[in-house]
């Protein structure tokens, strides 16, 4: 067995220990060591390859990937993780893309290399634009609204055939140079099309399944070069990226196929009752005071919460509730904020200690003996129409039980309704009360008056 | 027939992935996505066999040039980020008081 060999099995074998040791706070970190030395011994050994021969090129790419690389994730804010990952996903599929591409016009390969390399110059041209898409949208450079048009479904399904047809017509002939730059701009155009009928809350489920597009397209390229060390990392992120997409859309109730075929965001339409409902509100002073004599409180965060930038000052109004005997939990809800686990981070960054951040199945049950439910920035995710209401937009969605506790607390802009574009019944129980403002300062106040009114 | 060998170890290789990643807990979505971009940045191997080539064409050596910065930016932004984001997550307050 050759040193490359060796070197491309023990790189996997790494890979897949990152995986494992990422199942646990207290070896995570383990994990992405394991994975760095893992892709250092892939880039050396296949630099020691003999078919290497000029390394002018190659040493320069891996200056400049690390001059951008570097700046990216240190200066990187923590709450735009999810465009940092959207661009970063577009790179890695732009990279596979364009090796596909590479390989093609070098060697017009037939049969089930071409068939390998379609797939991945489909995928990874596809990923690519659908991640700078998505990145826009993340980044509020595009409306992060849906944005649909009649026989949308037919158009993406006509372009999927198009191109399935001339990935057919390649492999059975793949002296077709002209046929080739066709191939690619509607892989590009249909990842553009995938994403704009797409919103804003519907953002976790889609950077999932770019992830794993992403994956399958190194997987397929490892198919084209016939490098098992490529197979084997592509599959490992394919079937994540996978697993964390069907996740997000058990976490909303939504079939599979429905994200497959790019159909959400469709549930804006739901009609709004005109009649004005009384609403209880209620100032920081009182809340404050709620909040102090409570002995259990759960602080629901919402992507509203990471828009706010509003973490650090909730960290302050755990530690002044904590410090008074307030038993303070979170309730985390697998889709809250904009991509998977978002909530999570932001809450981490702000030194909030992670075993306080429960998940939904665990904490639901405690919700019935809970004082207060405080709700940042959520609004869809706590709505219990999705569980009284089977014509609700969101029927069936889990929720996170909020309205069992004795008094639930709604810090809100305004009351215009959710993402899903419906009234939430929450904001009108009569245990309900509504802290209206900016999240950050309305907990920065509540914060003050806690300390103030401190014994 | 190498591809059925290839098959083989995709089947095997997505099944592990597939029991590894349920395992993690909700917590760590974010860092897992991000480490599992990182990892799939491997395509940095075949854009490094594409430009490193003898004989290969301009076009290959732009397209090799071009992928190897988008892989290695990829690559270390994605492992410098996981770890960022993986040092934040502690299980109790730093100052203890």
């Amino acid at each position: 067995m050759s040193l490359l060999a060796l070197l491309y099995i023990l790189a996997a074998a790494l890979f897949i220990m990152a995986l494992k040791w990422m199942s646990s706070p207290a070896t995570a970190r383990r994990g992405v060591v394991s994975g760095e030395i893992g892709m250092l011994l892939a880039v050396v050994g296949t630099l020691m390859r003999h078919e290497v021969v000029s390394y002018e090129w190659i040493v320069g790419g891996l200056i400049v990937g690390a001059a951008i690389g570097v700046p990216l994730a240190i200066l990187m804010p923590m709450t735009h993780v999810p465009q940092r990952t959207a661009i970063s996903q577009a790179c890695g599929a732009l990279a596979s893309a364009l090796i596909g591409t590479a390989e093609y016009y070098r060697q017009y390969p037939k049969g089930f290399t071409m068939g390998a390399l379609s797939l991945e110059i489909l995928l990874g041209f596809l990923t690519f634009t659908a991640s700078l898409m998505a990145f826009g949208k993340l980044n509020e450079m595009l409306p992060s609204r849906p944005i649909t048009f009649k026989g949308q479904n037919y158009v993406n399904l006509l372009l999927l055939l198009v191109a399935v047809g001339i990935a057919i017509s390649l492999i059975i002939n793949p002296n077709q140079p002209m046929l080739f730059p066709i191939f690619v701009g509607i892989a590009m155009t249909f990842g553009v099309l995938l994403i704009i009928p797409i919103g804003g809350a519907d953002m976790p489920t889609v950077i999932a399944l770019l992830n794993s597009y992403a994956g399958l397209s190194a997987s397929a390229m490892g198919f084209a070069l016939d490098n098992k060390l490529l197979i084997i990392a592509g599959a490992l992120d394919g079937s994540s990226g996978l697993i964390l997409s069907i996740i997000m859309c058990r976490a909303m109730n939504r079939s599979f196929t429905n994200v497959l075929f790019g159909a959400f965001g469709q549930l804006q339409a739901a009609a709004v009752g005109g009649e004005v409902k009384p609403v209880r509100s209620a100032s920081p002073e009182e809340a404050a005071q709620i909040l102090e004599s409570a002995s259990s409180v759960v602080i629901i965060p919402g992507y509203g919460m990471a828009v706010a930038q509003a973490q650090h000052k909730i960290r302050e109004l755990y530690d002044a509730l904590t410090k008074k005997g307030v038993d303070v939990k979170f309730a985390v809800h697998p889709v809250a904020g904009r991509m998977p686990g978002h909530m999570n981070v932001l809450l981490a960054e702000a030194d909030v200690p992670y075993d306080k951040l429960v998940e939904m199945d665990d904490i639901n049950p405690e919700m019935g003996m809970t004082d207060v439910a405080l709700i940042v920035g959520a609004n869809d995710i706590v709505n219990p129409a999705a569980k009284n209401d089977p014509t609700s937009p969101i029927a069936g969605m889990p929720i996170l039980d909020a309205y069992k506790a004795r008094t639930v607390m709604i810090i809100k802009r305004g009351m215009a309704a959710g993402f899903a574009g419906i009234d939430n019944e929450l904001y009108y129980a009569p245990n309900t009360l509504m802290l209206f403002g900016d999240a950050k300062s309305f907990v920065a106040s509540l914060v003050k008056e806690l300390a103030g009114g401190g014994h | 027939m190498n591809y059925e060998f290839g098959l083989y170890v995709f089947m095997l290789a997505a099944f592990i992935g597939f029991e590894l990643i349920r395992r993690v807990s909700p917590l760590l979505h974010t860092p897992l996505m991000s480490l599992t971009n990182a990892i799939a940045s491997i395509s940095v191997v075949g854009a490094i066999l594409v430009s490193g080539e003898e004989h290969a064409s301009t076009l290959s050596r732009v397209l090799g040039f071009i992928a190897v910065v988008a892989a290695t930016t990829n690559l270390v932004s994605g492992f410098l980020i996981t770890d960022r984001m993986l040092k934040m997550f502690r299980k109790r307050e730093p100052n203890t008081k």
